[in-house]
């Protein structure tokens, strides 16, 4: 048996600086949000003449009077990312750009990808990404709420919180970018969290029924011990089936799984040492969950 | 919890081959419409475009009060009662009348049968609402007459699209209202979005009205530009016919000049109107308006009676062929913002697809080894579940012909990571209930029932954030979420009857070995 509650404070306060840096990252450095939330004009290209470089394509982009122009490469030699902002929402902006590179570089370039979300939509999508989260979060705690006693809860969702900040923090950390994937990848890490939780919650539920006379903070090691090897399998296999998606999934999912990846991670960690503490900190026992069944 | 009676075992059976043969069916081609039924692919995977229009109902409300100061003066100059300084403000009309008229004009506006005024009883609200400011009469539109107006604009808009979109001719568009003042557009497989953008991006508002060096032209005036942005003309507000007076627009090629042009015939009002302002205007110049720009203004030498005439323009025959299209169509209520495209070119779309599917061939190839190697033959029961599994959830997919995009393949792929979750539970169950009973058919039994709550709880947790994203997602994120959502329920199933079958049988026929699992 591994004894996780030797480590319990020391966790604790692991937790409590991540979680600190975290907001103190989001609050002052922000998220770099992509187009998709900021709004804005993205171009994956192609190019077929291998003269073309970033630096080239760059100074060509900076030429075009877009604004602020950010030109990267993408995956492999060939493609480019190229991001403005669109301020003034030119219609025809494209037209404009495919010309202007066929004159300086010939024909050379196949646009792969176009993507142009105007102010209101970006708005809109930056709203209904918070409400998806907030809306979830809000969810899982109602669900939690009957299904366990209120100090489970609390465990839980403080588990959850600080798998979605500690994630969205190593976002802003490197500034990664922010899209629509990253909002889909962070709704599920919440689901996978909780489900991380639950089982081991579960089964310090039945423990605490089954042993009048072990305290919680025993308990909770018994319980984390006796789910171990499912916790680090189901990990093992996800994190797998996601590191697949990773490095062979395409540049379009690399964020997605790169999130998934840290979520998984996070919400491993803290099912165990952020959701357990909580339920020795508030001295959970036999009567607490003794008392739910008598009410039933 | 090991038993299962033969009606079952076939039931189970029977449910997997079927599945199986129909996700199969996705590979071949099969004539019956009712059988072929394919995964469709969502735009990122075989490329398209996704465009989200928004109507611009500002000048359509300001042409609605333009129409309306006119009809209330005529309306009340009828009963003898004379509206002074009518002019519209920020969307507000304003006029005023002597003070022993004021009254009447309120109860016309607020009559359930006013002629002016309509009144909605299923809303209990009239178009429009009438104030006295003290200083004047405001009258602007109600919550329910602006709502009216737009739904109306949309539904004009959204058929003009459609036209618009069917003459370009791709292939399965699909056109659909969003709220009260957008349309969403999705054209799967497009060669060249932006001609459709460029299509929809236009009014194709087209008039004909005469140049004018007449300031007091009694209709007024107004200054237009020529399509390249530099020259200028005085023209006449008159409007002598409009694109709603036309039957047909075709581009040609003038065989005299060399030149393409857009040939057009009229209906009998525009033909007679035409000819009329032929024969009155010779020598006059005619411009050719569309959206505020001149494309051309020639100069009227005959009277032209047939209703058949031509623009000319300096078109490229593309540009004539588009400008006939728009005529043809029709022109929108209103002008149409693009506020949100998202375009895939095939190649990249299908370099998606081979990246997911090597993904999804690696991440099963290492889920399934690994747990090859950690349970031995509970692991290749698990294995082969996962498989069928997989093919159920795929079989699911083909028959609801459901939309798949790159992030539902990372679905696909994420389900194959955490479906053996529920398997390991129970495994793992099994194998802490085995140390305390020596009955394996027991351990196993009892194993199955005590693992049944984290299962269900860690289920339900997965598909309330997989609802949650189906409802505030977008495209591809909807994608994501019905494969998440879809895999919970195959998962479950494949868990409890497939991988429990094929336990069951294993256990039974092992029922005195140690060391089982």
């Amino acid at each position: 048996m591994i004894a996780f509650n030797k480590y319990y404070n020391h966790f604790n306060y692991i937790s409590g600086i991540l979680i600190i840096c975290s907001l103190v990252l989001l609050v002052f450095k922000g998220l770099n949000f992509g187009i998709d939330f900021k709004g804005g004009t993205l171009i994956e290209l192609r190019s077929s003449d291998d003269k073309i470089n970033v630096s080239s394509l760059r100074d060509k982009f900076s030429q075009m009077d877009l604004g602020d122009v950010s030109v990267k490469k993408f995956g492999n030699d060939t493609d480019y990312l190229i991001k403005f902002e669109n301020k003034d929402n030119k219609k025809n902006v494209i037209e404009e750009i495919k010309a202007n590179l066929d004159k300086s570089f010939g024909n050379n370039f196949n646009f792969r990808r176009v993507e142009n979300v105007g102010p209101k939509v970006s708005a809109e999508l930056l709203k209904s990404g918070v409400i998806a989260i907030s809306l979830s979060l809000a969810i899982m705690l109602f669900y939690i709420w009957i299904r366990f006693e209120w100090q489970f809860s609390l465990g839980a969702i403080l588990a959850l919180f600080h798998d979605v900040i500690v994630t969205l923090g190593v976002f802003s950390l490197f500034s990664l970018e922010i899209n629509l994937s990253i909002i889909a990848a962070v709704l599920t890490i919440v689901g996978y969290s909780m489900n991380d939780t639950v089982v081991i919650f579960d089964r310090v539920r039945e423990n605490l029924r089954k042993y009048s006379d072990i305290k919680i903070f025993e308990l909770t090691n018994i319980s984390i011990n006796e789910t171990l090897s499912r916790t680090i399998i189901t990990s093992v296999t996800t994190l797998l089936a996601l590191l697949a998606i990773y490095f062979f999934g395409g540049e379009i999912l690399k964020g997605f799984s790169l999130a998934m990846i840290l979520g998984v991670i996070f919400g491993t960690y803290s099912s165990i040492y952020i959701a357990n503490t909580v339920l020795v900190r508030l001295r959970v026992s036999q009567k607490t969950v003794l008392r739910e069944d008598d009410q039933k | 919890m090991l038993y299962f009676s033969k009606l079952r075992i076939i039931f189970i059976t029977l449910i997997s081959l079927l599945f199986i043969a129909i996700a199969s069916s996705n590979l071949i081609k099969l004539d019956d419409d009712f059988f072929d039924k394919k995964i469709n692919l969502g735009l990122d995977l075989q490329g398209g475009s996704y465009l989200l229009l928004e109507i611009d109902n500002a000048p359509v409300i300001e042409q609605k009060l333009q129409n309306l100061t006119t009809t209330i003066r005529n309306y009340f100059k009828e009963q003898n009662i004379k509206i002074n300084n009518i002019k519209i403000e920020n969307d507000n009309i304003f006029f005023n009348v002597d003070d022993q008229n004021k009254q009447t004009i309120i109860d016309t506006f607020t009559d359930e049968n006013s002629d002016i005024n309509p009144y909605y009883p299923r809303f209990k609200s009239h178009q429009l609402n009438i104030e006295d400011t003290g200083v004047n009469l405001k009258v602007n539109f109600s919550k329910q007459g602006i709502i009216n107006l737009k739904t109306s604009s949309q539904d004009q808009a959204i058929e003009i699209v459609r036209r618009r979109i069917d003459e370009v001719g791709t292939n399965e568009p699909n056109i659909l209202k969003r709220g009260n003042n957008r349309i969403l557009v999705e054209l799967p497989g497009l060669d060249d979005p932006m001609r459709v953008k460029s299509l929809l991006g236009k009014t194709a508002n087209l008039t004909f009205r005469f140049v004018t060096n007449n300031q007091n032209d009694s209709f007024g005036v107004e200054k237009l530009k020529y399509e390249d942005g530099i020259e200028e003309a005085t023209v006449s507000k008159r409007i002598i016919i409009s694109g709603d007076n036309l039957l047909d627009a075709q581009p040609q090629m003038d065989t005299q000049t060399n030149q393409t042009i857009v040939s057009f015939s009229l209906d009998r009002v525009g033909a007679k109107r035409f000819g009329k302002a032929t024969s009155t205007g010779i020598g006059k110049q005619l411009a050719i308006v569309l959206d505020g720009k001149i494309i051309s203004a020639p100069v009227v030498r005959d009277t032209i009676a047939s209703g058949n005439g031509q623009i000319s323009g300096g078109f490229t025959f593309q540009s004539a062929t588009d400008l006939a299209l728009l005529l043809r169509s029709g022109a929108l209520p209103a002008p149409l913002d693009i506020i949100e495209e998202r375009t895939v070119g095939p190649d990249l779309g299908q370099d998606s697809i081979n990246a997911g599917m090597i993904a999804l061939a690696i991440g099963f190839l290492l889920v399934i080894i690994f747990m090859f190697v950690k349970y031995k033959i509970f692991g290749l029961i698990t294995n082969v579940t996962l498989i069928i599994n997989l093919f159920i959830l795929l079989g699911i997919l083909t028959l609801f012909e459901a939309t798949l995009t790159l992030p539902g393949i990372a679905g696909i792929i994420l389900t194959v990571g955490m479906a053996v979750d529920a398997n390991v539970l129970i495994f793992e169950r099994i194998k802490e209930e085995l140390k305390d009973e020596k009955n394996n058919i027991l351990a196993f039994d009892s194993g199955y029932i005590k693992s049944r709550t984290a299962i269900i709880d860690a289920n339900i947790t997965t598909l309330l954030a997989a609802i949650i994203l189906f409802f505030m997602g977008s495209g591809p994120i909807k994608g994501f979420s019905v494969t998440l959502g879809i895999g919970i329920f195959t998962t479950l199933f494949s868990v409890y009857f497939i991988a429990r079958l094929f336990t069951s049988l294993y256990v039974s026929k092992n029922r005195n070995k140690e060391k089982l699992i």
